[in-house]
């Protein structure tokens, strides 16, 4: 038997918290073990009571001065400190740029294995922890079982369902971590970037500019479109590095990953990269001029034709149906 | 005076890798080897701080011995001099494994300034062994910086995250992952690949970083890969084709409505 016991939640995602939550009680009931979410920060006693109803056994909550302003250095210590102690057997971070070096450090620590970005968490016969996560720019799921505890793995922002509400009301445990580490970098500055905010994430429906959107105005085409649907649009990886139209924020395996109702790709030629981000969407429509058009390979709808004639045609023709029924 | 370690992986080129449709299995043996594109980023910024301060730019590499080869077009770009570490028993290793390797092999190297690594490699991408090697190295790690300037022992940089911009102060010795955003990288000439020829290239084995064998390859990692499978398509793939663009798009506009994915339209 294994002297770990318990399965782990943390992000600084308050969305990401609530969806590792659902995950890690369906894992804790199948290992008859209990559940814990983690607050790090300070003055946070009231984010820690509003996790109390999400199903989790125990909400950890370590609240100090030295935590006021997010230090992976500081966050660390206390992680450290309480995984020492504590012994978990599953620690499940939010995949974040920020979560996902918390996880690859901490792991590191404790000489353990760290699967971020993974799409799929399950249990092997003898209750060790199974990923899945995309590989080789999206071509392939890879597969991993864990070998030592505790097995650290990163969910990425919709995976699972978000935690429902629960009569059953944590424990709250506050923890005193002893001595944080001295932070060596310093934030200088911290400014909110105006692209995502999870709203791409959320939406059920996404239009999606590509390399065949030929100025950013014309991003008003796209936008049009969106608004009829109450959707949001999106953009591929090129049109913020190679074009600088936009600041970050992109769609694909190594942006933001979305699955919504229905995704359309204007002038998206679909590198494997951007079709790893979008390939758990339910309807795939793809419009793109050029027919060898790699996207038209997993779209449920191929047009090949020009996006500057099909978009505004398509709006209008739903506007015109749905005004009829 | 810089002294600069690179990081740099010996990747398959994803967009040569077929799948067997049957078995969904990944035919990799015809997907050519090359640097790993972010770590040419790094190699970029690297080589540019050499060039502006005087110094020095090493390259390392944990992988097949045919990774000397690869790292050529470093040296061509700019790199002094480029270390691969490569032994059998290290096949089969993960992140853990081959950052223990990293490690050791940084502090053969003995003194630097600066370790910088691609975000992740374009393979695995798991943006996992930077940090990992920094941790192993005591080391502070700023992860996907865009931006950088270095003043005296003390290096500013600029990142993206999710939702926010950070600006973010640290001093030397410190490791970074760079990302694509940072800089353009060259294109060595014909010169500079000449030149590259007769710079020299390392070869280390285990035994030459004293490493201990139940810490490297399968044995040493704390995950197992159980498959590598490309995804199931289950697409409809219906091409949807009026005489106009007006009957194409009304003929799609149908086929959304009858999915029931498009309920309602605001005007």
């Amino acid at each position: 038997m294994s002297e770990h016991h318990g399965v782990w939640v943390y992000s600084e995602n308050a969305d990401l918290m609530l969806e590792l939550l659902a995950k890690a009680t369906e894992l804790a009931s199948m290992l008859k073990t209990e559940t814990a979410a983690f607050v790090i920060g300070h003055e946070v006693r009231a984010q820690a009571e509003h996790l109390m109803s999400f199903g989790a056994d125990k909400v950890f909550v370590v609240d100090h001065t030295a935590l006021k302003v997010f230090n992976s250095e500081t966050y660390l210590s206390a992680l450290t400190t309480l995984v020492k102690e504590r012994k978990p057997e599953i620690i499940l971070f939010g995949s974040t740029r920020k979560g996902k070096e918390l996880a690859a450090r901490l792991a590191t620590r404790f000489a353990v294995g760290c699967v971020p970005d993974c799409t799929n968490l399950s249990l092997d016969e003898g209750g060790r922890l199974v990923s899945e996560r995309v590989v080789y720019g999206g071509s392939a799921s890879a597969t991993h079982v864990f070998q030592v505890k505790p097995q650290i793995a990163c969910v990425p922002l919709r995976t699972f369902e978000r935690a429902k509400q629960t009569e059953k009301k944590a424990e709250i445990v506050d923890v005193s971590v002893g001595q944080f580490d001295v932070p060596r970098t310093e934030t200088v500055e911290v400014k909110p970037l105006e692209a995502g905010g999870g709203k791409l994430e959320e939406a059920k429906v996404v239009v999606v500019g590509g390399r065949g959107v030929e100025k950013k105005e014309d991003f008003k085409i796209l936008e049009s479109l969106c608004y009829a649907l109450g959707g949001q649009v999106g953009y591929t990886r090129p049109l913020v590095e190679d074009r600088k139209w936009f600041k970050g924020g992109w769609i694909g395996l190594s942006g933001i990953k979305i699955k919504p109702m229905l995704y359309i790709g204007c002038g998206v030629s679909g590198v494997i990269q951007h079709v790893a981000g979008i390939r758990d969407s339910q309807v795939i429509v793809a419009i793109n001029k050029d027919e060898q058009a790699p996207i038209f390979e997993m779209a449920d709808y191929i047009v090949v034709g020009d996006l500057y004639e099909i978009v505004p045609a398509l709006e209008a023709a739903l506007k015109k149906m749905l005004a009829q029924s | 005076m810089v002294r600069i370690i690179v990081c740099v992986k010996q990747a398959l080129d994803v967009s040569q890798i077929k799948v067997d449709a049957a078995s969904r299995r990944l035919i990799t043996v015809d997907a050519s080897r090359k640097i790993s594109d972010f770590d040419k980023n790094a190699l970029e910024e690297a080589v540019r701080l050499k060039e502006k301060l005087g110094g020095e730019v090493l390259t390392l590499t944990v992988g097949p011995e045919d990774a000397k080869t690869t790292v050529r077009e470093a040296l061509a770009m700019g790199a002094d001099k480029a270390f691969v570490v490569s032994d059998p028993v290290f096949e089969g290793g993960d992140t853990l494994a081959t950052s223990y390797v990293l490690g050791e092999a940084v502090k053969k190297l003995g003194g630097f300034d600066l370790i910088l690594c691609g975000e992740a490699s374009v393979d695995s991408f798991s943006a996992q062994v930077g940090p990992r090697l920094a941790d192993r190295l005591g080391l502070p790690v700023v992860m996907y910086v865009k931006k950088l300037t270095l003043d005296g022992d003390t290096v500013t940089v600029e990142r993206n995250l999710e939702d926010s911009y950070e600006t973010i102060r640290v001093k030397m010795p410190v490791l970074l992952t760079v990302t694509k955003e940072l800089n353009e990288p060259r294109i060595p000439s014909l010169m500079s690949i000449m030149k590259a020829s007769k710079k020299e290239v390392v070869l280390w084995k285990a035994a030459d970083l004293g490493i201990v064998a139940e810490k490297v390859g399968e044995l040493g990692s704390a995950i197992r890969i159980v498959s590598v499978l490309a995804p199931r398509v289950e697409r409809k793939k219906v091409v949807i084709k009026g005489e106009t663009p007006v009957e194409t798009a009304e003929k799609l506009a149908r086929a959304l409505i009858q999915d029931g994915v498009v309920k309602q339209v605001k005007v």
